[in-house]
């Protein structure tokens, strides 16, 4: 029985009437990939901001690394890094500055945080601009930038909130490869992405989040035998059987009850049985 | 747990990232040299009435020509006339020319003043005023009045030493003086010469300066960090709400303490304000003025998720604090509705105390009460601060 690392019990995020995140529980596995999916306003972001400390939850609970996300949060925080849908980098500071930074804001000694980012900016090809300021770094250089960062301390858990959203196909090539290595080394990884292609080939297991709700959680060879009108469905197939092909971005803010199309076991008939 | 280094680094990190920004650097150097060009240079002070447009229409002979010879020769200083002088007929011509704003006042001679003089009578001369504009005129009525007073005084003068004479009372130039004007004023100040109205606004423009750049610039910090994402970089490292507060507050106080300075420094080499208190004290006066304003730059800044909407509330304090606040003008002016919110504003207490050491030299003493409640003012909001910005940003 692997040991589990992260532990939701009946998450909830409401923000005034409107419900983010309604109740969600599932547990995540030490050294899995585990893939969060779902629609535009979804809650995915919500629930990786909860479990990274960003976000106090209105109802339930949930340990990371074995520490309670309200109770103990800078325990949580030592044993998690953030990749998140923003860079998280101060542009007029070059890369080192940045990393010796955050590095300093962990309670890292110089040495270490020069040693970590040794250890680690060659592996994306950034060792060359360490003295750069990010303010010149394209997108991709500095989601690489921004990925060492997130790196220093090393964490048990990775979070990866859409790490390759508009990213050349080279960098995004580089990266998935480099969560794998990551991956081998140990590191659980919780990745947020919109990409099925991406989901399908990192992917331990996959949660499939739509209005707030965890609506599908399996691995990813499970959840497309559940495909039945199709021969050889792809990630995508599964995603739309579960979530419908209607576009959510104004009914989910609008209407958190909105009717649920599409799900497994209870969907839109005919297209998952 | 809040520990200083953290405290340290984000403060460090926050100054590291305005100096490399360029455009926010010149903006902070310019602002307050603009700031006080403007009050300096546009602002009448005592010797600011010079070459005023006026017009004479003098109708009378000898004493009338004299006069208007002194009018037109007055200087403010070496080698600059207070009046440009321009010449009419009558008292008519000089209203139109008023209406026409081609002079913004004018003096009237009649045809009597001579034989009046002469006949022991009292002779009147009319000064029109210019009541669009209630400033110049009266500054240039107030000296208008002088000098002909003076003059009047100066052709009496003969008058009274032949009537002293015929009293037999001796006619020196002290008993002519004494019949002319009984009563003499002096004037003596806590220190000497004149303050001139850029020594008045001068403390209270360093002050504005100073903490309203603190004002926005923490709420536009804590803001412009939410909307990049770094702010989640911030939160997501195992260090106190309390630190990251007091790291992007200690970072605006040193950048408003440097403002401070180089308001202080400008208006000493280019403006001649004279600090006549202690400079430490005047520090002092400015960080606490800071502390004061740090808990509502946070109270701002917590409830506005983005910049814009920071800085449109902040302005929407800043504006109303900057006119009650006696910046300009003296507050014992104000109606006494204003005088009484002007007392909730810790500005108006960091000015009067910047005022008391930068002017009057006052020691500690002096502002100990000032200086507390810009204490009290800081402990209070900070308190109220901390839990919100705490609660805003984690729900």
């Amino acid at each position: 029985m692997p040991e589990t690392i992260i532990e939701v019990k009946n998450l909830t995020k409401k923000f005034k009437d409107f419900v983010a995140v309604d109740n969600i529980t599932f547990d995540v596995a030490k050294g899995e990939i585990f893939g969060f999916l779902g629609p535009n306003g979804a809650g995915k972001s919500t629930t990786i901001r909860m479990l990274t400390t960003l976000l106090t939850p209105s109802k339930g609970s949930a340990k990371v690394s074995g520490f309670d996300i309200v109770k103990d949060q800078n325990e949580v925080r030592k044993h998690i890094g953030l990749v998140a849908e923003k860079i998280i980098l101060y542009n007029h500071l070059t890369a080192m500055e940045n990393l010796e930074f955050f590095g300093k804001l962990n309670h890292m000694k110089k040495d270490l945080i020069r040693q970590r980012a040794d250890k680690w900016l060659p592996r994306l090809g950034m060792k060359s601009w360490t003295n750069t300021s990010v303010s010149a770094f394209s997108t991709g250089m500095k989601q690489r930038i921004n990925i060492v960062r997130a790196l220093l301390t090393e964490p048990d858990i990775l979070f990866l909130d859409e790490p390759t959203l508009g990213l050349d196909p080279q960098t995004t090539f580089m990266i998935r490869t480099f969560i794998e290595e990551l991956n081998k080394q140990g590191m659980t990884i919780i990745l947020t992405t919109h990409d099925m292609i991406e989901a399908d080939a990192l992917c331990t297991r996959v949660a499939i989040i739509d209005h707030g709700d965890v609506a599908a959680l399996d691995t990813t060879e499970n959840l497309k035998k559940r495909v039945k009108d199709k021969s050889n469905p792809t990630m995508e197939d599964v995603f739309l059987a579960v979530t419908g092909t209607e576009v959510r971005d104004a009914a989910s803010k609008a209407n958190v009850s909105t009717p649920r199309h599409g799900r497994f076991g209870g969907g839109t008939p005919g297209r998952i049985r | 747990m809040t520990t200083p280094f953290d405290i340290f680094y984000i403060a460090k990190k926050d100054l590291l990232e305005f100096v490399r920004d360029r455009t926010r650097l010149i903006t902070f150097i310019i602002m307050p040299i603009f700031m006080l060009i403007m009050v300096g240079f546009i602002f009448p002070s005592q010797t600011s009435i010079k070459n005023i447009n006026i017009g004479i229409a003098n109708q009378d002979g000898n004493t009338g020509t004299k006069l208007t010879s002194v009018i037109a020769n007055l200087e403010v200083t070496s080698g600059t006339k207070a009046f440009n002088i321009k010449y009419y007929n009558s008292v008519n011509d000089i209203k139109n020319a008023i209406r026409s704003q081609q002079v913004n006042g004018g003096v009237y001679i009649p045809s009597n003043l001579d034989k009046e003089l002469a006949s022991g009578q009292q002779a009147t001369i009319t000064i029109v005023q210019d009541q669009s504009n209630p400033q110049v005129s009266a500054l240039t009525t107030a000296t208008l009045q002088k000098v002909i007073d003076e003059f009047g005084q100066s052709t009496s003068a003969p008058k009274i030493g032949v009537m002293l004479t015929k009293t037999k009372a001796a006619a020196s130039q002290e008993a002519i003086t004494a019949v002319l004007t009984p009563i003499d004023t002096t004037l003596t100040g806590l220190f000497p010469g004149n303050t001139n109205y850029f020594e008045f606004v001068a403390p209270g423009i360093m002050c504005m300066v100073v903490l309203t750049a603190v004002l926005t610039g923490l709420g536009a910090s804590v803001s412009r960090e939410r909307e990049s994402g770094t702010l989640d970089g911030i939160l997501i490292a195992p260090v106190s709400r309390l630190s990251i507060i007091l790291g992007k507050a200690g970072a605006q106080s040193i950048r408003g303490l440097c403002q401070g300075i180089i308001v202080l420094l400008l208006s000493i080499i280019f403006f001649g304000v004279k600090l006549n208190g202690n400079f430490l004290l005047v520090l002092l006066i400015l960080l606490l003025g800071i502390f004061s304003f740090v808990g509502m730059g946070i109270l701002v800044s917590a409830s506005a998720a983005e910049q814009e909407t920071a800085t449109q509330l902040l302005f929407m304090f800043q504006f109303p604090m900057l006119f009650l606040s006696g910046v300009f003008f003296p507050i014992q002016q104000m109606p006494q509705i204003m005088q009484y919110i002007s007392k909730v504003i810790p500005l108006t207490y960091a000015i009067s105390a910047m005022r008391k050491v930068m002017i009057l030299g006052g020691s500690l003493s002096a502002v100990r009460n000032d200086l507390i409640i810009l204490i009290a003012f800081g402990a209070v909001t900070l308190l109220i601060a901390v839990p919100v910005f705490k609660k805003m940003i984690t729900h």
